[in-house]
């Protein structure tokens, strides 16, 4: 029973705040869901279906914002799977829509990660909690940066890639960046800026790191059928492909990451090819994420992502443009970022990206990765196309 | 008495122990370090758990390591703003690879960060952190 093409992204809507100190968190989100709605030309009242996750809300607070926005659903979401949760909730709401479960879906996120003054990827603990595994990590001082530049390093090591090939991905994330008004960090930077910022985490240095802002997103999927004739090109979920890894029982091979297997698994389903992809959304909460991921996916081999991200390639007029709303890097990351990788994938098929936007953009892919790369991750990945 | 009250004091995150896992931290308070290996199929696992997770079987062997390994790969932590780590940086954190066949997380102590390498010899030493807790890090082999 293939999904392909049976749904769409109907509307999409960014928050343009980056810092919001007078907001609050469900504020965020709502103002989200009813952006995501007009673009779309639909209404609250036309939602059947909530998929949301965060780290700012409590353990049910999927709950909590029905009851905020008043709405009684008759499917909801709440994978928690860090950062990509909005890609794979796209993947689920398709899913449900398909199988009759709703027919209006609304994937929202909101953060006020950078007005409530979170440490998110150097404040100890990386994630940790109570679960059994992290027993046996948090007495080392684990934290989320340092668990990307542990992959870093083997990388480095393994194949010779260099920090000035990793640092060549924050400089064209700014580029991306400052095409966009609402980016947060729009100052063009050199190899040379990447290179002289202080070590984070080694060899991550502070310019190979996602920034921390607020923010919040939402998109609207429905049939393909019902997408056509409401306001906006309709965006075709292609493919789809969600999973984890871990340890592995202390046996694992650390640059496999969970993208080998969902870029295999959204390839098959969409029927198309690597070639077919006319630009990407790379979830980039440090530079070394986008390089393995690239491999990952298959759209270089595994030790060549280095030379793959150099001379340019991931630019916007580049021969493979990758985030061109500036990332995570650059232009916004309120915590997870899985929701803006969608939504610029959707806006670029929609011809709507201005200065930024890739020529003859046909089919894109968006691939959210969560957690800790070096531990225990996630990782979705949607084929989506405006044919 | 009250410097040496405030010397003792640890401050860093400590590993909850419960019934299944309290074999490997009591024999880390021996300065004794164990990984698991099936009795069925043979396959070793770390960290401690009550099953084979290649087999699924609950025959549960525990092997003693001989404390030597290899680091896998490594990072130097220069920003952390946790309790008990923003006091001691930079640490290195790594993974090293036992000579047993697994991976475990640890720190790379006694090593300068220009010193650590992957692939570099490294031996465990025992950190008795608290009365309870003795924790198993590495230090370039001697």
């Amino acid at each position: 029973m293939s999904l392909s093409r049976k749904t769409a992204v109907a509307g999409v809507f960014e928050h343009p705040t980056r810092f919001a100190p007078d907001k609050s968190l469900f504020q965020i989100m709502g103002e989200s869901v009813l952006g995501a709605l007009d673009d779309a030309g639909l209404r609250i009242k036309d939602v059947n279906g909530l998929c949301t996750t965060g780290m700012g809300m409590g353990g049910m607070g999927i709950v909590s914002l029905c009851d905020y926005l008043n709405l009684t659903p008759n499917f909801v979401d709440s994978t928690s799977i860090g950062g990509s949760s909005f890609v794979a909730h796209t993947a689920h709401a398709a899913a449900a829509i398909h199988a009759g479960l709703c027919d209006v879906c609304v994937v929202v996120y909101g953060s006020t990660a950078s007005s409530s003054r979170f440490a998110i990827g150097t404040g100890g603990g990386g994630g940790g909690g109570g679960d059994p595994c992290d027993q046996y990590e948090i007495p080392f001082g684990p934290t989320t940066v340092g668990s990307y530049a542990m992959i870093a390093q083997r990388h480095m090591h393994d194949y010779g890639t260099t920090s000035e090939q990793l640092a060549e991905i924050a400089v064209t994330m700014r580029l991306h960046a400052s095409m966009n008004p609402a980016a947060k960090y729009r100052d063009p930077i050199t190899v040379e800026d990447v290179l002289a910022s202080r070590i984070i985490s080694s060899p991550l240095h502070l310019l190979d790191c996602c920034i921390i802002s607020d923010g919040g997103g939402a998109l609207v999927i429905t049939s393909a059928e019902r997408a056509r004739d409401l306001k906006k090109t309709p965006v075709y979920i292609l493919g789809t492909g969600e999973t984890v890894r871990h340890a592995a029982r202390g046996q694992r091979d650390f640059l496999e990451i969970a993208a080998a297997q969902t870029g295999r698994l959204a390839f098959e389903r969409a029927g198309v090819a690597h070639k077919d992809i006319d630009m990407a959304m790379i979830y980039d909460s440090f530079t070394i994420t986008v390089l393995a991921t690239l491999e990952n996916l298959g759209f270089c081999k595994r030790g060549e992502g280095g030379a793959f991200v150099s001379g340019g390639r991931l630019r916007f007029d580049g021969e493979f443009p990758i985030n061109t709303d500036g990332g995570g890097l650059s232009s916004n990351h309120p915590g997870m970022r899985g929701i803006f990788l969608v939504i610029e994938a959707t806006k670029q098929l929609r011809g709507e990206c201005g200065p930024r936007q890739v020529k003859d953009c046909k089919i894109a892919l968006a691939h959210g990765t969560g957690g800790a790369l070096g531990t225990r991750h996630s990782a979705a990945t949607l084929i989506l196309s405006n044919q | 008495m009250a410097e040496q009250t405030q010397a003792k004091k640890y401050s860093k995150p400590l590993p909850h122990i419960d019934e299944e896992n309290r074999p490997w931290w009591e024999a880390l308070q021996r300065h004794e370090l164990y990984i698991q290996k099936c009795g069925k199929c043979g396959d070793v696992r770390y960290y401690p758990r009550a099953l084979c997770t290649n087999c699924m079987s609950s025959d549960t062997q525990w092997i003693k390591c001989s404390g030597r390994g290899k680091v896998y790969t490594f990072t130097t932590t220069y920003q952390n703003q946790a309790p008990g780590f923003r006091e001691s940086l930079p640490y290195i954190m790594a993974y090293v690879e036992l000579d047993e066949g697994v991976k475990m997380l640890t720190n790379i102590i006694d090593c300068a960060p220009e010193q650590a390498k992957i692939g570099m010899p490294v031996e465990v030493v025992y950190e008795d952190v608290t009365p309870q807790v003795t924790l198993a890090k590495f230090r370039p082999a001697r």
